[in-house]
């Protein structure tokens, strides 16, 4: 009846994940209680859950984001604590077991349920509003793909109370995560997860892609795009291209795993180094699809808060398509030590050496555009200067690694370590959190509280230096990744330090919470009335923030480069004619499928085949039935047009 | 975008550019689907390639493979293909009863070559040539057998296709879904012929 799954898998023996999942419970118990408290159940459910307007599907993106990189930190500062103490004989408080979890958890959930909801959350969000369209392409799709990211975020947390998560680390190497050496559950909560999330991946990237191409307001050329669109664009081809290897491959190691199949066994001509070119096929592409849009993020900013256009847009824009196209050809610098011979590692490293090429084009781009402006310091832009001297400093260690020879004696060592976190958290996250600071005013109508703000910049801009340069010294004195515990004492000191860091890194994130509640507390008194409060550039800051279900009350005409931006210097503002607007209804199927997946995904774990037989139909007949419905449309008549943009603008009533 | 509001942002629109309709935004992003899914075939392939020689002293491509029952899986499939061509230019013209006979002839061939590929598939288990036997055979069940899980997929693609066609006709999202459909099993053609090729006719060499 259920499989593998019994009593004995919730494992009551561990106080600190019993503890941890009490807390969940408790704080979820919580949040229902108090929206059946408030009424607010329709609200929900009309308003978010079945909406498929695509700035509210990317607001739950962000959100969801938000979420499990609380989830995701509390993983990174178990560890750092663990090896803090875990030296000269201590064991320190976290067994080898449990702690080979929380690395797996915490990788597995920075990248794919922190870093990409969140960038695909600001790409949903804000590029419709760029290129002057009403929706993305398809909609109901668009509502589904962020449904099943968001199924695939809360298997790994019901792994946390329902058997155990893998212990193979976040890309789950075979032949470790064969079921000759992971008999658990935990490698089948990690692949079913992100097979889960990825196609919601690859469903929206292929929205994006076809919104980009297809769905521009009319003159907007190519040429004309905004750069945060077209590293969109760069992104979402490269989940189109790549996010169907790691299906493949997460296919044949479940074939692996649950039918006996031999693609990666030790045994029958297996070949685990197979799956290791493979995932990295997809891993390297990956690298870049979280990091282009950050890249937009901060061309958007530093133009905008200097008040100047973009220096270099087109040689922006060709940097961005090489690095898209360069991506491709990397891979293979993830395990030089793999023993490919001498001509394929030059070949590979030399690959990666010329990535740096475009990525200096950029990064002079962006101090070429400060340079001779009157740049602000509002809270966006110290997230990207930040952003700036971080991220060349995770650079250089990158071109380090990229010679072969060096990386034989710095594989897998914590200088690796340091160095993705220094792209990931400097180039990545940090983007994030500028992206969030300059676009939330367009999403709420209110901006955020800048002295919390640049507070949390600090903490998270000192705390990152002081956790991770630690680690790139650590990786010299032949510290590996991966360690429970160790009996060098000359790395402690560094580890100490390490520790500190991440408890800045705690604090900016303390004070971001507080950010939000203070802004949504004094949201009076920072209401942005004008639609446009950093007095930007491109199409969404020309319509009201929040915008309008439809975005445009009437549909934009692009004749060039930041179009918005030079209308307003040439104070153009023929009175509108509003025509009624047609717009996607709301529909379940998102979440429906979504939680079908969820049931299959958790039979699948444990085995139990009815449950997941029963998910998969039920999911195929969401999808079944929601084809029959025929228009799935709406329309606003003008004189709704017209009085919601009156209200939206606080305009005079004209007859 | 409706056709008036395309007339209207053709008039006002200076430059070259201009949104497209519904049916070829659906077109273009189910063209960009089926790239996904080339790619995902392609990943397959790459992993056949490699585990091709590793028959871990079982059974050979050459013993397995017979040419004739895949010559005649193949026919099945390129009829198929060139009569869902058929059912387009049916669609062309409006002519229902042409697509719906289109449809049903392309279903009966589907079903034809998944017959036969269930066959061999089962008579090579039996054999002892099962996908547990060898990481070659692992690459070859998972390469084909997508393949086929496709088709399996198309098939019940057509009979959703019938019941729309039977109860609201020619309909917009009738035709933009029979052109994805189209698309969807021409693509699938060009998959089996790198089977055809790569699998099955550079397998028997020696």
């Amino acid at each position: 009846m259920f499989g593998k799954l019994t009593l004995h898998d919730i494992p009551f023996d561990q106080p600190i994940v019993m503890g941890t999942c009490a807390g969940i419970l408790v704080v979820g118990a919580f949040v229902l209680g108090l929206i059946t408290y408030l009424k607010r159940w329709r609200w929900l459910w009309e308003e978010w859950i079945t909406s498929v307007d695509h700035k509210r599907v990317g607001l739950m993106y962000i959100m969801l984001a938000l979420v499990m990189l609380l989830r995701g930190f509390a993983d990174a500062i178990m560890m750092r604590t663990q090896l803090a103490i875990a030296g000269g004989g201590h064991a320190g408080f976290l067994p080898p077991e449990h702690y080979n979890q929380i690395f797996s958890a915490h990788g597995t959930i920075m990248i794919f349920f922190v870093a990409m909801p969140f960038v695909v959350g600001l790409m949903n969000f804000v590029v419709p509003l760029q290129i002057g369209a009403r929706d993305v392409a398809f909609p109901v799709l668009n509502s589904i793909s962020f449904w099943l990211t968001a199924a695939g975020a809360l298997l790994p947390n019901i792994a946390l109370g329902v058997g155990e998560f893998a212990r193979t680390g976040w890309l789950a190497y075979p032949p470790l995560s064969e079921l000759a050496y992971s008999p658990g559950v935990g490698v089948d909560y990690y692949l079913v997860a992100l097979q889960i999330s990825g196609i919601g991946t690859l469903l929206s990237g292929i929205n994006l892609v076809t919104t980009i191409l297809k769905m521009r307001a009319p003159g907007m050329e190519l040429g004309m795009m905004p750069v945060f669109t077209w590293t969109a664009l760069g992104s979402n081809m490269l989940i189109v291209v790549s996010f169907p290897i790691l299906t493949a491959t997460f296919a044949m190691l479940m074939l692996d795993r649950y039918l006996g199949f031999h693609f990666f066994t030790n045994d029958a001509g297996g070949n685990p180094m197979m799956f290791i070119n493979l995932i990295w096929t997809w891993g390297h592409p990956e690298v870049y699809i979280l990091v282009l849009p950050a890249f937009g993020v901060f061309s958007e900013v530093i133009a905008t808060f200097s008040g100047k256009p973009l220096f270099g847009y087109r040689s922006m824009v060709a940097a961005t398509l090489v690095i898209t196209i360069l991506a491709f050809i990397v891979w293979m610098h993830h395990f030089f030590t793999m023993g490919a011979g001498a001509n394929v590692n030059a070949f590979f490293g030399i690959a990666t050496m010329v990535i740096a090429i475009p990525t200096g084009v950029k990064v002079f781009n962006w101090l070429f555009t400060m340079y001779g402006g009157r740049v602000r310091f509002d809270v966006p832009v110290l997230w990207t200067i930040g952003f700036m001297i971080t991220f060349v400093i995770g650079g250089m260690t990158g071109v380090l690694l990229a010679v072969p020879s060096n990386d034989f004696l710095l594989h897998n060592s914590l200088f690796l370590i340091a160095h993705f976190h220094n792209v990931i958290i400097g180039g990545v996250l940090f983007g994030c959190f500028a992206g969030m600071n300059y676009w939330f005013p367009k999403a709420f109508g209110f901006t955020l509280e800048p002295r919390l703000g640049k507070a949390a910049f600090w903490c998270w801009f000192v705390g990152f230096y002081l956790a991770f340069m630690p680690l790139y010294v650590l990786g010299f004195l032949g510290m590996t990744r991966r360690m429970n515990h160790y009996d060098n004492p000359a790395w402690t000191s560094y580890l100490q330090v390490a520790w500190v860091g991440a408890i800045l890194i705690l604090l900016g994130i303390v004070l971001q919470i507080a950010q939000l509640v203070v802004s949504i507390r004094t949201r009076r008194q920072r209401l942005d009335l004008t639609g446009d409060p950093w007095n930007g550039r491109t199409f969404e800051w020309s319509v009201p923030s929040p915008p309008p279900a439809y975005n445009f009350a009437v549909e934009p005409v692009a004749d060039g480069l930041d179009t918005y931006w030079r209308s307003k210097a040439a104070r153009r503002a023929p009175a509108p004619i509003y025509q009624s607007i047609q717009l996607p209804e709301n529909s379940p199927a998102g979440f429906l499928v979504a939680a079908c997946a969820v049931a299959c995904g958790f039979a699948v774990v444990w085995h139990i085949w009815w449950l997941a037989l029963l998910g998969l139909v039920g999911g195929l007949g969401v999808m079944i039935a929601s084809s029959w419905r025929e228009h799935g449309e709406f329309v606003i008549p003008a004189t709704e047009v017209a009085r919601i943009e009156r209200l939206a603008r606080a305009l005079p009533l004209k007859s | 975008m409706n056709d008036m509001q395309l007339a209207a942002s053709l008039e006002r629109a200076p430059a070259r550019y201009i949104p497209a309709t519904k049916f070829g935004t659906t077109g273009f992003g189910f063209y960009v689907y089926l790239l996904s899914d080339a790619i995902l075939f392609s990943a397959l392939f790459a992993t056949y390639a490699v585990l091709k020689t590793a028959n871990a002293g079982g059974p050979t491509p050459q013993v397995l493979f017979d040419l004739k029952n895949v010559g005649v899986e193949t026919a099945c499939l390129l009829t198929s293909s060139f009569i869902c061509g058929l059912a387009m230019q049916a669609d062309e013209a409006r002519n229902r009863t042409g697509v719906a006979i289109g449809l049903i002839a392309v279903f009966l061939l589907g079903v034809g070559f998944l017959s036969l590929e269930v066959r061999e598939f089962a008579g090579m288990i039996h054999a002892g040539a099962g996908p547990q036997r060898s990481a070659f055979l692992s690459a070859f069940f998972a390469l084909v057998g997508a393949h086929g899980l496709h088709i399996t997929v198309g098939l019940a693609w057509i009979v959703l296709l019938l019941c729309h066609l039977g109860a609201m006709g020619f309909s917009a999202s009738f035709r933009r879904r029979l052109f994805c459909f189209s698309l969807f099993w021409h693509v699938l053609d060009v998959v089996w012929i790198a089977i055809f090729t790569f699998v099955y006719l550079l397998g028997i060499q020696p």
